[in-house]
């Protein structure tokens, strides 16, 4: 491997994949056999954060930034005068390799430009997977990146060698896809999801009658949206979120708020900001919907199409549903628990197992952790110094927003929230 | 009545062994103190505890009894925390939990319940921090090499980790501040102690000690990390939320450019 060389390449092309957001390296199990390389261990581990504050946990690059097409919001477009690169398989897998003894990295996130075809494209991807796990005997995470109109066999192949496969949606309606991404085909992104949820779907009902079936993509598919490029709504975004939830058996959906990188007309100018807490809140919404029991049409509805910005959605949807509180700490299902402001998951179950030995007062509240600023209003408790039943929305808002610190202090990358 | 000190070598057993002797004596104004750490109260009354498996196995069983694994997990793993008095939250902790007849490990109302709980959360939060931090590097004799610095001893707590993760190279991960290591050689892992030589600067890779292509990766790693960086989402509070400052001396990632 001529490291100079090496080196260029791979400043350029961890430049061009560090748009992509996913990140997560958790989701599979695979079990260091026969002294091989590495396991993956089902949690995912962040080894490093970058200076903007996201885990990195996976060796992140593309194969190449060449590409036929010219999608406006991407850095990789045809059309955008950028020094250009491309890796082989085997420099590929030598630098994941390295990485992964030295305790970097978790595995490969391999994504690319479309060169020649997505059929061309797609193949060397599949063979840099292969011979990670044939040759080298890695046990590592690898996702790879579906390129949309790849063949379904090679989808298949994909699947045999990766742990996670995803295609990005990018935009989250056909309209702003047609405006942004021309040449791209609606449909050519569903062709290739629907094979890798047919294939999940047929591994997981043969593995039950053979035990021996080889692991099919274990982690499963995720995808990513752009947010703010292309106008939707928030309504528009969870809605297309919760579709590929539901009919794709998707793991995770990504959000990622748009970085203006071009001086296309058609996009936020270079400059803009980047709607960070705007990704925040949608990330809050989605873990709502997939750890909180609520859904969708709870946080965002015709009548609600945005998320606030100044207020999370959990409290937002408190203040607009007054009538379900206060909530009796002491009494409360779990749904309900989790329902109430200022109290977490976690929070939740410490609730549930300390009232069995005595009623709940403000005391043992604050001691669990609860916020104390957002829950005051919303609950009682074994103590009444605290009740303010009289209160309106407007009041309860104003009182919170008063006595919370900076807004931006709840600006926490997903990841970790994961693991508190 | 008098205050009564039990002194013990510093280990989990020897921990324990002390818990034992509290129950056989019936002792009620007792404090445990490691020997490593003494600090000498005023009319107490110091007794020095043999370390004894028997007794300290007896101790275990018995809590694993009468609290859920995620309890007696968690007081071991507070244990490891070497937090000045730790050992006395959790000997009111299993007192609290042997003289109830049902179980009472999960009341976090009890402030020593929720202590251990906190603390415990704390090493286990440092525990998947060593997990994501440790940084190998290859030496001249092929083996991959890391030093540690943990506030607490958290290297029990990673060895099942690493060693079915790197199950085909030889590594030694060596917590510097306890002056001891993990130590794997293809077949077994061991703790071992090891001297360095003078010259030896851990937060440096000299070529005294490590291969050539060592600087050809830390190079290409730290690039790496500078490449993946967006400017636009600049955030460093949270960054340094993510990796607090004192475990930047030994990132590859966070050195001066090579
Ligand atoms: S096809 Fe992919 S890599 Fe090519 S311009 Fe469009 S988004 Fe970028």
């Amino acid at each position: 491997m001529s490291f100079e060389r090496t080196l260029e390449k791979l400043k350029i092309l961890a430049d061009a994949a560090k748009y992509d957001v996913s990140c997560s390296s958790s989701g599979s199990k695979r079990t260091n056999t026969n002294k091989g390389l590495g396991n993956a261990t089902g949690m995912g581990i962040c080894h490093s954060y970058t200076e903007d504050g996201r885990c990195v946990s996976l060796l992140k690059i593309l194969l190449t930034n060449h590409c036929i097409f010219d999608c406006a919001y991407c850095v990789t477009r045809k059309s955008n005068d950028v020094k250009r690169a491309a890796f082989k398989v085997q420099e590929v897998v030598d630098l994941t390799i390295n990485f992964y003894r030295r305790n970097y990295i978790e595995g490969l996130f391999l994504s690319s430009g479309i060169f020649k075809s997505a059929d061309y494209t797609m193949e060397r991807l599949v063979a840099v997977a292969k011979k990670l796990r044939l040759e080298e005997n890695f046990n590592g995470y690898i996702h790879l990146k579906s390129i949309p109109g790849a063949s379904d066999e090679l989808m298949r192949e994909a699947g045999l060698y990766a742990d996670r496969l995803s295609v990005n949606i990018e935009i989250p309606t056909k309209s702003g896809l047609k405006l942004l991404a021309p040449d791209k085909n609606f449909e050519d992104f569903i062709k290739p999801m629907e094979k890798v949820k047919n294939e999940i779907i047929q591994y997981k009902s043969e593995k039950k009658i053979i035990k021996s079936t080889p692991k099919y993509a274990p982690a499963g598919q995720s995808t990513q949206m752009i947010v703010g490029a292309s106008g939707e709504n928030d309504f528009q975004i969870l809605k297309t979120a919760e579709h590929y939830y539901k009919n794709f058996n998707l793991k995770r959906v990504y959000y990622s708020g748009y970085v203006p990188i071009s001086y296309d007309n058609r996009l936020p100018n270079i400059g803009s900001e980047v709607p960070m807490l705007r990704e925040n809140r949608l990330y809050q919404s989605d873990w709502l919907t997939r750890f909180y029991g609520f859904q969708t049409n709870e946080i965002v509805n015709i009548n609600h199409q945005n998320l606030d910005l100044d207020i999370d959605p959990k409290l937002s949807w408190a203040l607009r549903n007054m009538h379900e509180f206060p909530v009796d700490v002491n009494r409360a299902d779990k749904r309900m628990l989790a329902r109430i402001p200022g109290i977490g998951m976690k929070s939740v179950a410490k609730i549930l197992m300390a009232r069995k030995y005595r009623r709940l007062n403000w005391d043992h509240l604050k001691k669990i952790g609860i916020a104390f600023n957002r829950a005051q209003y919303f609950l009682v408790c074994d103590s009444n110094q605290f009740e303010k039943r009289d209160l309106t929305a407007d009041k309860i808002k104003a009182f919170i927003l008063k006595n919370s610190t900076s807004k931006y202090d709840t600006i926490l990358n997903p990841q970790l929230n994961l693991f508190e | 009545m008098q205050n009564k000190t039990l002194i013990y070598d510093g280990t989990f057993e020897g921990f324990l062994s002390c818990v034992f002797y509290v129950f056989e004596y019936k002792l009620t104004q007792v404090t445990i103190q490691n020997e490593y750490v003494l600090q000498n109260a005023l009319f107490s009354e110091n007794e020095n505890i043999v370390t004894d498996k028997t007794k300290s196995d007896r101790v275990w069983q018995g809590l694993k009894q009468r609290a859920s694994r995620i309890s007696s997990t968690k007081i071991y793993y507070a244990f490891l925390s070497e937090q000045p008095n730790v050992e006395n939250i959790l000997l009111d902790y299993i007192q609290y939990i042997f003289k109830n007849k049902e179980k009472v490990d999960t009341d976090f109302t009890h402030s020593s319940v929720l202590k251990t709980s906190q603390i415990a959360k704390n090493v286990s939060r440092e525990k998947h921090r060593m997990e994501a931090f440790v940084r190998f590097r290859l030496t001249k004799d092929s083996i991959y090499f890391a030093n540690i610095e943990p506030d607490f001893n958290v290297l029990p707590l990673i060895s099942k980790h690493f060693k079915s993760r790197y199950a085909d190279q030889k590594w030694v991960i060596y917590d510097i501040k306890r002056n001891y290591g993990l130590y794997y050689d293809l077949q077994t892992l061991d703790f071992i102690n090891m001297d360095f030589p003078d010259n030896f600067d851990f937060s440096k890779t000299s070529t005294d000690f490590f291969a050539n292509e060592e600087f050809d990766f830390q190079k290409l790693w730290k690039d790496y990390f500078d490449s993946t960086n967006i400017k636009e989402r600049k955030n460093m509070k949270l960054h340094i939320r993510h990796v607090p400052k004192r475990y930047w001396k030994y990132l590859s990632e966070k050195q001066p450019n090579l």
